[in-house]
């Protein structure tokens, strides 16, 4: 297929493994930032291609896996309340809040749909006047400007019974928060393609300045992060810490301006609790003063629950890189897809569930 | 009041209920009276019609000869009722021959059970059945025996459809999981994924380039042409919900082997691909209803293929994988890169992702 196959040739990635191989003299550790890249990996099994000196660490970039306990709570307690139609990405509807997950809550009859895109909830909320319509908008920058462009016509179609409950989450404070941790351990990061599609790739240039790391744009098929791990390895064996931009089919160094300035429009950068992780400073984006009217925590008095996390589920160490996803103690036992103690073992871009998707049993042997 | 019969556009014979006097389905359609009387002369007996049938009997009596029978079944609850490629009444049909086939059975026989929701509209009835009795005639079975039951309005989806079905197995192969062997070659019958995605994208509303239209088939004909040709056939199992992945692991966890494929020789349309990238989905456990897989000793694989291939049903059937000779019961594929991966069942079905 056509823009896809090229892209997945064994005789090529053959080819740029050994060139990896080729320019490796040391041991280095690099993190993928994002949980699709995380899953093509470990999918087409590049690190197997790639030389034992070379550890790739998996990150946070799983939206689904990140978003606060308190949030999936608030969800279900929002979506099981009387004349409410709760809309979501599918990916959202395994991962488990303190007691249950929406699909739980879709079984008890509540309405929760399943949406493509966050516009596909306006048309469900002008067919449904009598009824509140919420769309959990959950994700990176990548799709922070879908669901502002939802907010933004929900205004300007008058949809009263239109709201978003958000959590949506920002890469560059995550990036600093990492490599200014005492642990840290990863030497060159790939970026998520998808983010920079949206936001460039400008703001990284000081993080990779300031904290001497090769920070390289980097796409999802397996030659793309093939190449992606070429250039940071180049990089850090010649010692240099600069920003590369290998996804350029698709990635811009300005990026999307006109989807920025709709997030800017809608959004406000706020304080904002990662699952697993904790708090880190500027790294959320809430509704804005002049779009509050559309905040469904508000409207529903939400705004001060509070959750505790399961204390047995180690996805902080996994979102981080500190752990591999069979390295916890509960992976595969206490946590699988069908009992997971943490959204990680769930979701598409969940490392947990990558591994145990894709290596269970060969961890086991 | 006269009666004006309607014609169906699909299928150019009217539908015979007076459709002005019972444009829907009424709780008196299930009763046991007048009116279920007329839909089942009218609608079923006339459209299915065979000597068994014809017998207005409580069952179907049929002489069997000295051998053995299969006997299996499955119940229909698809939303939509129509797709692009088939609808409810033709895979109602269609399922059940292909489990039959896939015991290694001539069907012969279906019953058909009809769960109405009070209220269906009476020509999409028809034209359901009116696609069952073509899907039955196509794949060489009699619906002999059927049953119509009437739900109140809001206590079913339109109409449920259940049919069992009775073949005869007339060789002495045993065909099951436990018979396959170390090296055995497996043979998949066509392209992957076209079920699913078609279905997807109806109920979705995606639009794709072109549409996709679901693989809804029966294969029992192509099932026989192997057995005709005595080629020594281990296990056969059709591709549905759970698609190809599933039909796998059942197989190798059923039969304690090592079962490994290549990517590479698994055939997708780019059509199917595209949609599958888009929305997070691998292939693998999308949901087929018109293909099965083989597993076929090694000495007669190529044969098989070439019979496979020289049938409408299986023109892109495919080697691929092996039984390996590990006794795990693991499936393994290695990918269009080359590395090696284990294929897991899912826990649930496939959800788009996010971004």
């Amino acid at each position: 297929m056509k823009y896809l196959e090229e892209y997945r040739d064994p005789k090529l990635a053959q080819q740029i493994a050994n060139s990896i191989k080729g320019i490796t003299t040391r041991p280095w550790t690099i993190m993928e930032i994002c949980g699709g890249q995380t899953h093509a990996i470990i999918k087409y099994g590049i690190d197997e291609l790639l030389p034992d000196k070379i550890t790739l660490v998996h990150g946070p970039g799983c939206p689904v896996c990140v978003t606060p306990i308190e949030k999936i709570d608030i969800a279900l307690q929002i979506a099981e309340k009387p004349d409410v139609i709760f809309c979501s990405f599918g990916d959202m509807l395994r991962v488990p809040g303190s007691e249950k997950d929406l699909f739980t809550v879709k079984a008890n009859g509540a309405d929760v749909r399943i949406v493509y895109s966050p516009l596909d909830t306006l048309k469900i909320a002008k067919n449904n006047p009598n009824k509140d319509v919420i769309f959990f908008g959950v994700g990176f920058e990548t799709t922070a400007p879908t669901t502002a462009m939802a907010v933004y016509q929900a205004r300007q179609l008058g949809l009263k019974n239109f709201s978003l409950l958000v959590s949506h989450v920002l890469v560059p404070p995550a990036m600093e928060a990492l490599l200014s941790s005492p642990n840290n351990k990863v030497q060159g990061l790939l970026a998520a393609g998808h983010v920079c599609t949206v936001m460039g790739y400008t703001e990284y240039v000081p993080i990779s300045e300031k904290y001497n790391v090769p920070i390289i744009v980097t796409g999802f098929e397996p030659l793309d992060i093939l190449q992606g791990v070429y250039s940071c390895i180049k990089q850090l064996e010649e010692g240099r810490a600069e920003v590369e931009n290998q996804y350029a089919r698709v990635v811009r160094k300005e990026g999307n301006v006109p989807a920025q300035d709709l997030i800017r429009k809608v959004f406000r950068v706020i304080h904002q609790k990662w699952r697993g992780i904790g708090e880190i400073s500027t790294s959320g984006l809430g509704l804005s003063e002049d779009y509050s009217e559309f905040d469904a925590e508000k409207k529903f008095a939400m705004e001060h629950y509070t959750a505790e996390e399961p204390s047995e589920c180690l996805s902080g160490l996994v979102l981080q890189g500190a752990i591999k996803p069979h390295e916890c103690p509960a992976f595969g036992t206490k946590c699988t897809p069908e009992k997971p103690l943490g959204a990680p073992m769930v979701s598409a871009e969940g490392a947990c569930a990558a591994y145990h998707r894709y290596r269970k049993v060969e961890q086991e042997a | 009041m006269k009666d004006k019969k309607e014609t169906n556009p699909d299928f150019g014979i009217a539908c015979p209920i007076p459709i002005q006097q019972y444009p829907h389905i009424m709780a008196a359609h299930g009763g046991g009276g007048k009116l279920m009387h007329q839909l089942i002369q009218k609608m079923f007996v006339s459209t299915f019609k065979n000597p068994q049938l014809e017998m207005e009997h409580d069952g179907a009596t049929f002489p069997v000869s000295n051998g053995k029978l299969a006997f299996s079944t499955d119940s229909y609850v698809i939303s939509p009722l129509f797709f692009p490629g088939g609808d409810i009444g033709s895979l109602a049909v269609h399922g059940t021959v292909n489990d039959l086939a896939m015991c290694g059975a001539r069907p012969l026989y279906l019953s058909a059970g009809f769960i109405l929701e009070e209220g269906f509209p009476m020509e999409t009835l028809w034209r359901i059945v009116q696609s069952m009795g073509n899907a039955a005639q196509k794949a060489k079975v009699n619906i002999v025996t059927g049953d119509t039951k009437v739900v109140e309005k809001g206590k079913g989806d339109g109409v449920f459809i259940n049919t069992a079905g009775v073949g005869i197995i007339e060789h002495n192969r045993h065909i099951a999981p436990s018979e396959i062997r170390r090296e055995d070659e497996i043979i998949l019958s066509g392209d992957i994924g076209r079920h699913g995605i078609a279905i997807m994208a109806v109920r979705e509303g995606l639009e794709f380039e072109s549409t996709i239209e679901s693989d809804n088939a029966p294969v029992a004909d192509l099932v026989m042409q192997l057995l005709d040709a005595d080629i020594e056939i281990h296990c056969m199992r059709d591709l549905t919900r759970g698609g190809l992945s599933s039909a796998l692991i059942e197989i190798a966890e059923k039969a304690g082997r090592h079962i490994h494929i290549e990517e590479r020789s698994i055939p997708v349309t780019s059509e199917v691909q595209g949609a599958c990238e888009i929305l997070g989905f691998d292939p693998l456990y999308v949901a087929n209803e018109g293909r099965f897989i083989a597993f076929v000793s090694q000495e007669n694989s190529k044969k098989a293929l070439q019979i496979m291939r020289a049938h409408p049903l299986g023109k892109d059937a495919s080697i691929i994988g092996n039984v390996t000779a590990e006794q795990k019961p693991l499936v393994t594929m290695t990918g269009k890169i080359g590395a090696r991966r284990i294929i897991d069942m899912l826990s649930g079905e496939q959800l788009p992702r996010i971004c």
